[in-house]
């Protein structure tokens, strides 16, 4: 598949940034932190009106089969939903619903498991969260809340942390090790647990970005042997490409991120004056701007590519996914350090959105990996 | 060569080509066994031979000029399948990859049909007389003129980094014509025999030793009218047209592929050893080779982009200085690895006590430093994209 956008592609992209620029003001993502965005839950951070919306327009469902209520389009589509949300900083339960928890159901899940839980999703009246980080980096099989059997099923006991979406959840997808010690791989099993069972208790977090996160504990929570999702102990199995395609739709997001703060600066570039000129003219600053226009440029490249080997199943699909995520990752950071400096004093202002770029940015390049995790993982795939 | 259609038999024509013609003496690694890289020499012009006997040092010219009439994407499938087998670069040559399409796109019918087809059989020779010591950064400053007297040019002047002037047959120069006329406008575009009388050239010897670096002076040098290319005055929009293929060909030494001796991780893991798991036994070289290897991929990536625009007809908007700039910083940063790598293996000039390789290191190390010199400064880039891509005010 070539690196550009087909005529459909195109036609997807421009009715994505229409959606989003009427109805994703990036002012909301203060009126979430604030609480005062309308509506009755201030707590959930975002508006499950424009998600019911998206899902209207299919988006919800790009990835799911048609069978499901889905588009059964690719990851390359995707990609355009998400790199045009991320232009608006529109805080959307996508990553939590459609690629992690959505995706552990498509990818391990049987087929009531999926009857159930894929068709509300793709219609936009679902949103799952799937908790699994237990660790403060991320590091995927470091997983010690346990699943032990009992004569009835199982009991789960154990600490989630940086639940993306769980509060006000309507299903939990939680990784649990059912044997074997943390960093095992081994050992892994994946449940469907309801947010509202006993020993379920779900602490809302306030963090950077002012989306929903959470903590939840789990205190002896039974499971039955029909919440397991796909076989007992081989969870890291499922997990392992729902994990990578999840990567490449956060590197889409943060393309759109970097993009829209780097066209801002520019913007600023050419409109602020000081010295009598305006300060776009300055060669040092000028030059620093063709450098976060490369960086950009090589990861538009590498989000695209990473895309479309998910799409084709190329034998390299993983390496790209770790080496885009190196790449977004390092050019939104330098970007978002770039452009608040260009900015100045006003850039340190909770008035002026350039900051809230930056801040998503940070939590969408520690999301799954940040660039020294997928340097080295790129390393190991490469087999140096 | 059959220019088959379906990709597939396409590339199997390819690549059974390439296994039946590349020498086997090119197959292992320059200066592998301690040999001294230049005995390879002549096989490389085996194989450049072969290959222009098949149009393929110009794969996407017509046949009539010596190319092989491959479309773009019939000649993106040659370069993959090069890079597969292992193939060495191909020296850039001026003719080929910077006067050629140029050539072809303004040239009058008797300048192509009098100089393609001998620059894709690589039998003539081409340098550039493009900067001045007077005028580097600032190229359109140049002041070596050229006065039409009667039906002839007379060129005086001098010219500098015109590479490979002293064996070059001939030289693609930019004059001024017209000096009245602005900088920009009073400049044209010749083609000039190397051997015409009042024509001498001298080498320039580099920081890293010898190189194919010349100076070149012109005293009274008469040159035929029909050698100017384009229109009178026309030199600088041919000058700007040709400096994005040179810039394209100049990033595109930055790509890092497997045509060179040892792979960066290759070289690292001869340096520093391997441990259990054969991972790169220093973890901070680790590191730095996979920062390299993984900058390569984003510019093969940014690369390989750049030409699926140019295939949907997207305008990428100066690629090419983004490419030239981002590829001589990967390559400066990579020789500054390799060296690093090497220890005091890496401070041998010449003579007993260091391989071939080492010292080959070292003297790269050197002239890598010029890439983000030549073909326009990386500043003179950043400008560029400033100003084109950017639209920043000036």
């Amino acid at each position: 598949m070539a690196l550009v956008l087909t005529e459909e592609q195109q036609l997807l992209k421009n009715s994505a940034r229409e959606f989003v620029a009427g109805t994703f003001a990036v002012d909301q993502v203060r009126q979430h932190r604030d609480g005062t965005y309308p509506g009755s839950d201030t707590a959930l951070r975002y508006s499950r009106d424009h998600w019911q919306q998206m899902a209207e327009l299919g988006w919800t469902g790009i990835i799911f089969p048609e069978q499901y209520g889905g588009l059964g389009l690719g990851y390359a589509e995707l990609g355009i939903v998400l790199e045009e949300l991320g232009r608006a900083l529109a805080a959307q339960p996508f990553v939590s619903t459609v690629l992690l928890a959505g995706n552990t159901i498509l990818r391990g899940g049987n087929e009531d498991q999926k009857q159930s839980w894929l068709p509300g999703i793709c219609a936009g009246e679902k949103v799952l969260a799937l908790a699994f980080q237990e660790s403060g980096r991320f590091s995927p099989w470091q997983i010690s809340t346990r699943a032990d059997a009992t004569a009835e099923g199982f009991q789960i006991s154990g600490e989630k942390r940086f639940v993306l979406d769980a509060y006000g959840a309507d299903q939990l997808v939680v990784l649990t090790r059912t044997s074997g010690s943390s960093g095992d791989r081994d050992g892994l099993t994946l449940f469907l647990v309801d947010p509202a069972a006993k020993g379920v208790s779900i602490t809302e977090l306030k963090v950077l970005d002012s989306r929903n996160a959470a903590l939840i504990e789990f205190n002896g929570t039974e499971a039955s042997a029909e919440q397991v999702i796909g076989e007992v102990g081989k969870a890291a199995d499922i997990l392992e490409p729902v994990f990578d395609c999840a990567i490449a739709g956060l590197n889409a997001e943060l393309v759109g991120i970097m993009s829209e703060a780097f066209e801002r600066t520019l913007e600023y570039l050419k409109t602020r004056q000081q010295f009598g000129a305006l300060i776009g003219t300055f060669q040092a600053l000028k030059h620093r701007a063709a450098d976060m226009f490369c960086e950009r440029e090589h990861a538009i490249s590498m989000t695209m590519a990473a895309l479309r080997a998910i799409d084709n199943k190329s034998h390299d699909a993983i390496l790209l996914i770790s080496a885009a995520k190196a790449r977004t990752s390092d050019a939104a950071n330098l970007i978002g350090r770039e452009s608040i400096q260009m900015f100045g004093g006003i850039g340190m202002t909770d008035e002026e959105d350039i900051g809230l770029f930056m801040k998503r940015a940070r939590v969408a390049e520690m999301t799954l990996g940040d660039s020294t995790y997928h340097r080295e993982r790129f390393a190991q795939l490469s087999g140096f | 060569m059959n220019t088959e259609n379906d990709p597939d038999k396409f590339r199997i024509i390819v690549s059974d080509w390439i296994e039946q013609n590349y020498p086997a003496e090119l197959r292992q690694a320059p200066g592998a066994d301690g040999q001294d890289p230049r005995q390879s020499k002549p096989y490389e012009q085996a194989w450049l031979q072969r290959m222009a006997e098949q149009g393929l040092l110009a794969p996407t010219w017509p046949k009539e000029y010596g190319g092989a009439g491959f479309s773009a994407d019939q000649a993106r499938i040659l370069s993959q399948e090069q890079r597969r087998a292992k193939v060495r670069a191909i020296p850039i040559s001026a003719g080929l990859s910077l006067l050629g399409p140029v050539l072809l796109e303004h040239g009058t019918p008797e300048q192509k049909s009098q100089h393609l087809s001998k620059i894709a059989r690589n039998e003539c020779f081409w340098c550039q007389g493009y900067s001045e010591p007077g005028s580097g950064s600032d190229l359109a400053s140049l002041s070596t003129r050229a006065e039409l007297i009667g039906e002839e040019f007379v060129v005086n002047g001098q010219k500098i980094w015109t590479s490979h002037a002293d064996d070059a047959d001939w030289m693609f120069c930019l004059v001024r014509t017209d000096p009245e006329a602005s900088k920009h406008e009073g400049i044209s575009f010749l083609l000039i025999d190397m051997k015409t009388p009042g024509i001498s050239v001298s080498p320039i010897r580099l920081i890293s030793g010898p190189s194919a670096f010349c100076q070149t002076f012109f005293d009274d040098v008469r040159v035929p009218k029909e050698n100017l290319m384009g229109h009178l005055g026309q030199g600088w929009t041919l000058a700007k047209q040709l400096l994005q293929h040179e810039r394209q060909a100049l990033g595109s030494i930055g790509r890092g592929d497997a045509r060179r001796a040892l792979t960066l991780p290759e070289l690292a893991a001869q340096e520093m050893g391997t441990d259990d798991l054969g991972r790169i036994a220093d973890p901070g070289i680790r590191t730095q080779v996979a920062q390299c290897e993984l900058d390569s991929l984003a510019l093969r990536t940014t690369m390989s982009r750049s030409a699926d625009e140019a295939r949907a007809g997207q305008s990428g908007g100066h690629i090419a200085s983004m490419l030239k700039l981002y590829g001589s910083e990967l390559t400066t940063r990579r020789h500054e690895l390799m060296i690093s790598m090497r220890g005091a293996d890496g401070i041998g000039w010449e003579g007993p006590g260091f391989t071939p390789a080492a010292m080959r290191t070292t003297r790269q190390w050197l002239r890598a430093k010029g890439n983000s010199i030549e073909g326009g400064t990386n500043e003179i880039q950043r400008n560029v994209i400033a100003k084109r891509v950017l639209d920043l005010p000036e």
